[in-house]
């Protein structure tokens, strides 16, 4: 893990005071909200529907069992006992008053944290797949690179006002955790035919309002090459990106434009003036920044007990069956802790549960956490011999739901519960139809689907991506729901297609049990997924369920 | 033909909390819109939201919402974003809700 050093503090501690003062002039007069405002967003502070909302950057979703108990505290001292964690790898605390936002800040401070860049026109928290440095098809570690690409962007002078947001994912492994092809930047780690490791470049993917599938902008960078090629792909979007129209300023609409080939020929023109211009990191600062993520060390063990106790808990089985993915280790395991319980809000979890899960990870997992862009929490290197006893606590702590996967993991925003931008609410949508397929015991029936929710258009709750997904919009003064069909996150990454007209709060439970309804009838067998079932049928018969004709209504 | 005009109040956001607030016609800010000032034409409307620059140590981003008025008092807020707002999110029993019975900030 990531330690900082003396600068990276010393920064660190520094804004913490600065805006200290900051808000102390607020409170005192001296500057107004509009001054204050970009002071505040710098510092990852937003306003909110009900109150304050402090967002802190968790870089590439990697954390330990310190830093998860500092998010307990800051909860418990601070704020109101849970946090949520978003679709970015970053906690949200929803409640935080004004004038503790600097002792929590400097809270954060004392374990390597902060919330520095979580909002404004400026590189944003880099992401990573969740199961870095533990899957067992990855090829290197991603968060190395990450972590040189957090140094390069914090604070970069050139880059604090791009013409809008950027976020750029990093994936190590051939299956795609990170949705990389729905980022600014998108890179995978791969090796070229001579068999050294570099990147596959990918840009101007995203979701939002226009959402597009990035395109790879060069098939194989060096590993050397990493931070001058962003450099060059930063400036081109800062001197090219539009600022006329905060809708069209994303890159995504500056490659889509003007071309994938001329974006490619800026960004190579330029990256060639970088490499003779760029001053690279040292291999002293490279090597020491790889050493801190060289992997645990692993003990060799037997597990026994581990098979008996799936034969003899069916409980166990099915949690095993879904929350458990391979380790690079074969005696190890890959846990994903579900925060999506049955009728509750994803993402959420209890200043206890943190506690809980800071002292699995210290006893059980190498002292390591990772936060999923699905808003669950992975303990990345568990032995199975362990795992009975993993499971327990989880169970003990109301953390062991046996769903990943299934349609009660659904991502959701916070919608309009909390947040100023949403047009419809996306908490309780996602609640009742968790409830819902429980009362009805069909999730297991279901099987694999990827059910998200976004409470706006800006695409929060990664809707385009969902087999199913769900946009919350405002329609005559109610809000209302429209389904898209067909997205999917991974490497194979699809937007979506709008089924039809929008459904009201009262209509869309029903609808999505017609969608599932209609799935059940005609899929092959258990093994063909709703995806499966969805790309071999077409959506015809999918949307006619949606959209009964009203003889049928009427008959049934 | 101009649309008709809705009635409203003066709505922001408490600078301390970030709690919903609305100005009352004493010029103080209530965490309660049923003691809101309202506005029956658009001139008075403008007027009083002009007024909120001198209030910038209590509240931030002050705005105009439609609401439903009996007898010269607010009785509800019309759209359902500032419904929501009168109470707190639908998930906890937090904000409005939690301590509905606190007013008078300003």
């Amino acid at each position: 893990m990531y330690a900082y050093n003396e600068f990276d503090q010393k920064f660190v501690r520094q804004r913490v005071s600065q805006f200290r003062e900051q808000i102390e002039k607020r409170l005192n007069g001296s500057l107004s909200e509009e001054e204050f405002r970009t002071l505040r967003l710098m510092n990852g502070l937003y306003l909110q529907l009900h109150a304050y909302m402090l967002r802190i950057a968790i870089p590439y979703g990697s954390l330990n069992s310190d830093q998860m108990r500092k998010f307990a505290y800051i909860a418990d001292r601070w704020d109101k006992g849970y946090g949520h964690f978003t679709t970015r790898q970053n906690i949200q605390f929803n409640w935080p008053k004004l004038e503790n936002v600097a002792d929590i800040l400097d809270a954060l401070a004392d374990v390597n944290m902060h919330a520095i860049q979580t909002s404004g026109n400026c590189v944003r928290n880099v992401t990573a797949d969740h199961f870095s440095g533990a899957s067992i098809d990855e090829i290197e570690d991603p968060r190395p690179s990450a972590e040189l690409l957090r140094q390069w962007s914090t604070d970069h002078p050139q880059f604090q006002y791009l013409p809008r947001k950027f976020k750029i994912a990093i994936t190590g492994s051939p299956n795609d955790r990170a949705v990389v092809k729905a980022h600014d930047i998108g890179l995978r780690i791969l090796r070229n035919q001579q068999g050294e490791v570099g990147y596959q470049v990918i840009i101007g993917g995203g979701l939002g309002r226009s959402p597009f599938v990035g395109h790879t902008i060069r098939e194989f960078l060096p590993k050397a090459d990493l931070l001058p090629y962003i450099e060059a792909i930063l400036q081109v979007y800062n001197l090219g990106g539009r600022r006329d129209n905060k809708y069209k300023a994303r890159i995504k609409i500056l490659v889509h434009e003007t071309g994938i080939e001329e974006i490619t020929r800026r960004v190579e023109e330029n990256f060639k003036l970088q490499k003779s211009e760029f001053q690279k990191p040292s291999d002293k600062l490279i090597a020491a920044i790889e050493k801190r993520f060289l992997a645990p060390d692993f003990e060799q063990s037997t597990y026994e007990n581990f098979e008996a106790e799936r034969s003899e808990s069916p409980q166990f089985d099915i949690f095993v069956k879904r929350n458990i993915a391979d380790h690079r280790r074969e005696n190890y395991a890959i846990v994903t802790v579900s925060l999506k319980n049955i009728g509750q809000t994803p993402g959420d979890a209890t200043s206890e549960q943190m506690r809980v899960l800071a002292d699995i990870a210290q006893r059980f997992s190498h002292d390591e956490l990772r936060i999923s862009h699905e808003q669950n929490i992975i303990l990345p290197h568990v032995q199975k011999r362990h795992l009975p006893e993993v499971y327990k606590l989880l169970q003990a702590a109301d953390l062991a739901s046996a769903n990943i996967g299934l349609i009660s993991d659904i991502i959701a925003c916070p919608g309009m519960d909390y947040c100023a931008l949403a047009t419809a609410r996306s908490i309780p949508v996602a609640k009742d139809i968790s409830r819902r397929f429980d009362e009805l015991k069909l999730e297991h029936e279901i099987g694999d689907i990827k059910l998200k929710i976004s409470g706006c258009i800006n695409a929060c709750g990664h809707h385009h991506l969902g087999h199913i997904g769900i946009l919350g919009l405002e329609k005559g003064g109610i809000e209302n729901y429209q389904i898209t069909l067909g997205g999917a996150a991974d490497l194979t990454m699809a937007i979506g297609k709008r089924a039809g007209r929008g459904f009201s709060a009262e209509e869309l439970l029903p609808a999505i049990e017609r969608l599932i309804g209609a799935y059940l009838d005609l899929r092959t067998s258990r093994e063909e997924v709703f995806l499966s079932s969805l790309k071999r049928l077409g959506h015809s018969p999918f949307i006619e369920a949606l959209y009964p004709k009203k003889e049928s209504q009427n008959v049934a | 033909m101009a649309r008709a005009f809705v009635t409203k109040i003066v709505t922001a956001n408490d600078l301390l909390v970030g709690d919903a607030v609305y100005l009352t016609s004493s010029n103080l800010w209530s965490r309660d819109f049923h003691e809101a000032k309202i506005c029956l034409n658009e001139d008075e409307a403008t007027r009083l939201l002009d007024s909120t620059n001198f209030h910038q140590h209590h509240i931030v981003g002050a705005y105009l919402a439609d609401v439903a008025a009996r007898d010269g008092r607010p009785v509800e807020l019309l759209h359902f974003r500032e419904k929501f707002r009168t109470k707190g999110p639908s998930n906890y029993f937090h904000g409005k809700q939690e301590f509905n019975n606190q007013q008078g900030v300003a």
